[in-house]
C-alpha cells in the first residue's frame, strides 16, 4: 500500500514537471508577446495600435518573412560583412531582436516562404534553401539555384518573388527603361516599336518552384506590360495574383509642351492589378489618369494627355497618389487585427522622388479593405512619420522609409526600413 | 540743395559699399549677389535638372547621383559640359554607393544655358568652383 502511495506520487512528480518542460519548451518556441515601445517607435498609427522597433541599423533591409517561431529573414539590399541574407530571434524575449546568422553571398530584395523552403533572390537569380521543422536553414552555404540568367539594367533590376499553393514562384523582372524611350528619359523621345524590351523584362514571370537551374524557356510570361513590380502577393481567398506596379516619371521633364510640372507629380497613379494569366496592363503604351479615372496613351506613343489608352489592356483595381513608390504588398490573413483588418492589403510606399518641385509624397504604410478579392472601400493611411519630418522636399531628408512587409504568427505586422535597417513590429493594443 | 542730396547719396553708398566690402570679407564672399549666370542656371536647374538631381542637389539613393562635392561636378570641366551635353549611362560610384538611372542628353540647350546651369550647380548645394563659360561649351561641343 505504501509503495503504491510512493509510486503514485513519484508519478505525479514526473507528469507535473514534465508538464513544466513542455511548457517552457513552447514559450520559447513562439513569437514575443507584443508589447509596443512607449513612443509607439515614433510612428503615428491607426487607432488602436501600438509599434516597437525590434532592430535598428542592420544594413539596408528589404523584404522580410516571419517564421512559424517568429524568427525573421531579411533580404539585404547590399551586403553587410560580405552577406545578404539575416536570420534573426528573440531569444531573451525582451522584445528586440538579435542577428544570430547572416549568410548568402549576394545582395537583393525579395524573400519568402513556402512548403519547408525559404527562396531568395539576387538581381539575376532565385535560391531556395531547406528548413528544418524550426523552419530554420539547414545548410546556408548550400542553397538549390532554381533560376537563373535573368536581365537586371541598372534600373528597376530587383526581383521581387511570391508563391502560389501549387508549386509555382511568380518573379518579377523589371523593365530596364522609364517608357521604352528611344533614349531613355530624353526630350521628346519617341518610344520603340513595339517595345522590345517586353520580349524579356516588363512582366511576371511563372517558374516551377522545384527545378533547378531555369532560364526564360523554362518559365511562362504570367503577366506583361508592368513597368516594374516591387510589392506581390499571393491572395489565397481567391487563389490570385496581386502586384503593385512602379508608374512611370518624367513625363513634363521629357514632354514640357504637353505636361505641368505639376501634372507631372501628380500622374499617373500608383496602381494595384489582379492579374491572370495573360493579362497585360499597358506599359509603356498607355498610364492610368486618377483624375480622368481613365486609361491615357503614353506621349511616347503618340498620346497628347487626354486621348484614350487601348481597351485591350487590363484596368486597375486600385489607384494611389503618383510616384509614392510601392515596395511591399501582403495580403492580412492574422487574428490580432481587428475583424475589418482580415483578408485587407497593407501597402508599403517607400515614398516619392519623381514630384520636385513639388513636395515629395508617401513614406508610409497604408491599408485597402477587401472581401473575396475585391476591395470595399478607399485606402487609409495605416502607419506614418517612417521619415521622422512633417514634410519632405527631397528623400534624403527620410530618416527611415518603410520597404517590406510580413505577418507574424500571432497576427503582428513587420515593417522594414532600407535607408537605416530598422525594423518594426505593429500590434493591436486596445483591449 | 541738389548737390548736397547728390553728396549726402553718394557718402551713403560709399558707407554700404564699404560695408558690404567688409561684410564680403568676413563671410567669405557668401553674401555676395551671385553671378548672373548662376541666376540663370538655377532657372535652367529647376526646368531641367531638379526633377532628378533634386532641390538639394543630394540625388536619390541608388538613383540618381548628387551633386555636392564630387568629382563629377568639381573635376574635368569638359567631362562636365559633356554630361550635359550627351548624357551619362555608364556605372557610376560616389562614395561608395551607386546610381542606377540613365540621364539623358540635353544637347537642346544653348551654349549660354550649359554655361550657366553648370556654373549654378559648381556654386550651389556646397560647392565652390570656377564659372563655366559659353565659349567653353561651345568649343566642348565642336569637338567630335
Amino acid at each position: 500500500m505504501r509503495v503504491k502511495t510512493i509510486i503514485l506520487r513519484y508519478f505525479a512528480c514526473f507528469l507535473l514537471i514534465g508538464a513544466l518542460l513542455s511548457f517552457i519548451y513552447k514559450h520559447t518556441n513562439e513569437i514575443t508577446p507584443f508589447k509596443p515601445d512607449t513612443d509607439n517607435a515614433g510612428l503615428k498609427l491607426a487607432d488602436g495600435f501600438g509599434a516597437n522597433k525590434i532592430a535598428d541599423n542592420i544594413g539596408r533591409a528589404r523584404h522580410i518573412i516571419v517564421t512559424k517561431d517568429g524568427s525573421i529573414y531579411i533580404k539585404l539590399f547590399r551586403l553587410v560583412n560580405g552577406k545578404g541574407i539575416l536570420f534573426l530571434q528573440d531569444n531573451d524575449k525582451d522584445g528586440k531582436y538579435e542577428t544570430q546568422l547572416a549568410f548568402g553571398d549576394y545582395a537583393g530584395t525579395g524573400i519568402t516562404i513556402k512548403k519547408g523552403y525559404l527562396y531568395a533572390s539576387s538581381d539575376k537569380e532565385i535560391f531556395r534553401y531547406k528548413l528544418d521543422d524550426a523552419e530554420k536553414v539547414i545548410d546556408p552555404t548550400k542553397p538549390e539555384k532554381i533560376i537563373t540568367g535573368l536581365i537586371a539594367g541598372r534600373q528597376h533590376q530587383t526581383k521581387s518573388i511570391v508563391l502560389d499553393n501549387d508549386d509555382h514562384i511568380y518573379v518579377n523582372i523589371g523593365s530596364p527603361s522609364n517608357s521604352c524611350q528611344e533614349m531613355d528619359r530624353g526630350l521628346e523621345s519617341k518610344g520603340k516599336a513595339g517595345c522590345p524590351i517586353l520580349d524579356s523584362a516588363g512582366g511576371i514571370w511563372q517558374f516551377k518552384a522545384d527545378k533547378l537551374n531555369q532560364t526564360y524557356v523554362d518559365g511562362v510570361k504570367y503577366a506583361t506590360g508592368l513597368r516594374n513590380v516591387m510589392g506581390l502577393d499571393w491572395n489565397t481567398q481567391n487563389n490570385t495574383l496581386y502586384v503593385m506596379q512602379h508608374g512611370r516619371d518624367n513625363l513634363s521633364s521629357s514632354w514640357p509642351k504637353l505636361y505641368t510640372d505639376k501634372q507631372s507629380a501628380e500622374l499617373p497613379a500608383e496602381v494595384m492589378y489582379m492579374l491572370k494569366k495573360g493579362d497585360n496592363a499597358g506599359w509603356p503604351y498607355t498610364y492610368y489618369d486618377p483624375f480622368l479615372n481613365k486609361k491615357i496613351l503614353a506621349p511616347e506613343y503618340g498620346g497628347d494627355g487626354k486621348i484614350e489608352g487601348s481597351k485591350e489592356f487590363i484596368d486597375p483595381i486600385v489607384a494611389f497618389p503618383a510616384h509614392m513608390a510601392p515596395n511591399a504588398l501582403l495580403f492580412y490573413t492574422g487574428n490580432m487585427f481587428p475583424e475589418r483588418y482580415k483578408n485587407g492589403a497593407f501597402v508599403a510606399f517607400h515614398g516619392s522622388w519623381n514630384r520636385a518641385p513639388e513636395k515629395q509624397a508617401g513614406y508610409f504604410v497604408v491599408f485597402v479593405p477587401f472581401k473575396d478579392g475585391k476591395p470595399t472601400g478607399k485606402w487609409e493611411v495605416f502607419a506614418d512619420n517612417f521619415s521622422g519630418q512633417a514634410e519632405i522636399m527631397a528623400p534624403k531628408e527620410a530618416i527611415h522609409r518603410p520597404c517590406g512587409l510580413a505577418q507574424g504568427p500571432d497576427g503582428s505586422l513587420f515593417v522594414t526600413d532600407d535607408v537605416k535597417g530598422a525594423v518594426y513590429r505593429i500590434g493591436y493594443t486596445k483591449k | 540743395m541738389k548737390k548736397i542730396i547728390f553728396a549726402a547719396l553718394l557718402t551713403i553708398g560709399c558707407v554700404l559699399s564699404l560695408s558690404a566690402q567688409t561684410k564680403k570679407i568676413q563671410t567669405k564672399a557668401k553674401s555676395a549677389v551671385p553671378a548672373p549666370s548662376i541666376v540663370n542656371g538655377k532657372l535652367v536647374y529647376t526646368k531641367y535638372c531638379m526633377v532628378c538631381h533634386q532641390v538639394d542637389g543630394g540625388g536619390v539613393m541608388g538613383l540618381n547621383p548628387p551633386l555636392s562635392k564630387t568629382e563629377y561636378v568639381l573635376g574635368d570641366q569638359k567631362r562636365l559640359i559633356n554630361i550635359i551635353l550627351k548624357g551619362f549611362n555608364k556605372e557610376i560610384e560616389i562614395d561608395g554607393d551607386t546610381y542606377a538611372n540613365p540621364m539623358p542628353g540635353l544637347g537642346h540647350l544653348s551654349d549660354q544655358q550649359v554655361a550657366d546651369v553648370l556654373s549654378f550647380v559648381r556654386n550651389s548645394f556646397g560647392n565652390k568652383a570656377s564659372l563655366i563659360t559659353p565659349a567653353q561649351v561651345k568649343a566642348v561641343r565642336g569637338d567630335k
